[in-house]
């Protein structure tokens, strides 16, 4: 079973990965990531992929608005992650 | 023969679409397999060493310049999508560059504002109407790919009415990318301004081979592979989709989907459906090539009164960007100092030339080329040559280079140079002048990638490949 704060970790670390000239480290739960990071629509689609690849978990296209901010990423993914 | 591994995907052409595109595809757990006739990567944009000197061919400068923070920009787009951090490239920005014309000369940096200065100070009454062609270019979605073809100078016209401007603006961005002669489609045109003159030059330090090595690097990270000497002699459909191709006339590889940057024409041609030219018109061979000289000297070329970092040479009122009805334009020509980008700029980045490297590149006619290379008498080729060598020293010397230096080596490729090593139709460096723009083709599973897609230059091929991997394979998937 994984804590918020370890899915939020998990997340963390996909976003890092794409954003890679971007630091990461102050990221606010609450503010769109967009307006935070340099993070197109293109890279949302390879956040998609990422938990996929890493965390076999599917996001389907119409769930793509629940990842805006870091708070909705972690309430809509940590029951995926759990299941 | 036929190898019984299935691949998801084959890109055709190890150049720098076909590159990133294999990266991307790896990144994504697809089984991917990229196939190179030659016996290096680079395509258009590749490398070659004579003796310890190490030349690029291709790129002069690489488009697209900006910082690390420029969010959303082209170059930090690909390097997101490649997960290449952006010091790896090791860009230095240019110095300057000019448009040199008989009467006027047109400076140009990395910051746009000296271009404007610079139509205030010789085309007084043309300033408002360049500001104005600014912010339509920087409002225009040049990669939306449902954009209507206008051509450009129409719509420039409307901004600008001196025609010695319009010829003057048009000259970079032409010679720079456009596959139709003398004018262009206004989203290339939009897309070639933007790379340009309101992003600009630069040059990782070590040259093309730098930004080769790091798509090389992150490919192997992945697990990915490249197989050269591997000419696609065929592509094998069965009804109308694509189920693998045939390599070197005597092997079969079974597969998903193709992405060809081969060039439009060229991929259309290895279709193994004889009836395919009855059903679709067969695509155009694109006019634009070009001959270039690469003097070694003992000197660099600030030593002999140059500091700027390209030059683009003009000496007619107004700018013939076409095929020559000659081996070759005289009158015109891109000159190139690698030495002369900003090293100290960052004090991190060195000019990797300890020697002058003066690069000219004229505008060519593939045909009379391709005739001296085949005729009987060889000489003729090679004085030929020898020609293109002395234009290179004269136009060096109408643009102010002292002459005070001696040649170390020197190389002149040609068209035929061009076709050998690309394989391209009429050793043509911008592609057909038809394009694939959202990449399908009439045949179910096979995608262009790169020139013939339409995205152009260095960044523009890495980003063809990037998106039409992302739309027609990733994607498509799902």
């Amino acid at each position: 079973m994984l804590t918020n704060t370890e899915v939020r970790s998990k997340v963390l670390d996909i976003i890092a990965d794409i954003a890679l000239d971007d630091d990461v480290t102050g990221i606010s739960d609450e503010i769109a990531l967009r307006e935070q990071l340099d993070l197109d629509s293109m890279d949302f689609l390879d956040i998609v992929m990422e938990l996929k690849k890493r965390h076999k978990i599917e996001v389907p296209q119409e769930d793509y608005p629940r990842l805006a901010t870091m708070q909705s990423c972690v309430d809509y993914l940590a029951p995926k992650f759990n299941q | 023969m036929s190898s019984s591994e299935k691949y998801d995907c084959i890109v055709i052409g190890a150049g720098m679409s076909g590159l990133a595109s294999g990266i991307r595809l790896a990144m994504y757990d697809k089984k991917v397999l990229i196939l190179e006739r030659h016996t290096i990567s680079g395509g258009l944009n590749s490398y070659y060493a004579r003796g310890k000197r190490k030349f690029d061919v291709g790129l002069h400068a690489l488009t697209n310049f900006v910082g690390p923070k420029d969010k959303g920009k082209p170059f930090n787009k690909l390097m997101k999508q490649l997960r290449i951090p952006y010091d790896d490239f090791k860009l230095s920005p240019q110095n300057y560059s000019l448009i040199s014309f008989p009467d006027k000369k047109l400076k140009f940096t990395n910051d746009i504002n000296c271009l404007v200065q610079e139509i205030n100070e010789l085309f007084p009454d043309q300033v408002d109407g360049f500001i104005n062609l600014l912010n339509h270019v920087k409002n225009f979605d040049e990669v939306n790919l449902n954009n209507e073809t206008v051509m450009a100078k129409t719509v420039v016209r409307h901004f600008i009415s001196n025609e010695s401007l319009v010829e003057m603006i048009f000259c970079p961005l032409l010679i720079y990318g456009s596959a139709w002669e003398n004018d262009m489609d206004f989203s290339q045109f939009v897309i070639m301004f933007k790379s340009i003159f309101l992003e600009g030059f630069s040059r990782p330090e070590g040259g093309v081979r730098t930004i080769i090595n790091l798509l090389h690097q992150k490919l192997e990270s992945l697990g990915a592979s490249i197989r050269y000497k591997a000419c696609v002699s065929k592509i094998l459909t069965e009804n109308n989709k694509i189920i693998g191709v045939e390599i070197n006339d005597n092997e079969i590889i079974y597969c998903d989907k193709i992405l060809s940057s081969m060039g439009l024409p060229e991929t259309f041609d290895v279709v193994n459906d004889s009836d395919f030219f009855k059903k679709y018109p067969k695509p155009n061979i694109g006019k634009l090539t070009f001959c270039e000289s690469i003097l070694i000297t003992d000197k660099k070329p600030k030593e002999l009164g140059i500091d700027a970092t390209i030059i683009f040479y003009n000496n007619r009122p107004e700018y013939l960007y076409q095929s020559p009805t000659t081996l070759f334009d005289r009158e015109s020509g891109v000159l190139c100092f690698p030495n002369n980008f900003n090293y100290q700029n960052n004090n991190t980045y060195n000019d990797d030339y300890s020697e002058g490297v003066l690069r000219v590149t004229n505008i060519a006619n593939f045909e009379l080329w391709n005739q001296l290379k085949m005729g009987p008498n060889k000489e003729q080729y090679l004085e030929a040559k020898e020609q293109v060598f002395l234009n290179a020293k004269k136009i060096l010397s109408a643009s102010g280079l002292n002459q005070d230096y001696q040649i170390l080596f020197k190389d002149i490729f040609t068209p035929t140079t061009i076709k050998r090593y690309t394989s391209h139709y009429g050793g043509v460096v911008y592609g057909s002048s038809d394009k694939s723009r959202n990449g399908k083709t009439p045949i179910d599973g096979l995608f262009i990638c790169g020139t013939d897609q339409g995205f152009l230059g260095i960044v523009g091929s890495m980003l063809s490949g990037i998106s039409m991997a992302n739309l027609h394979v990733l994607q498509g998937d799902s």
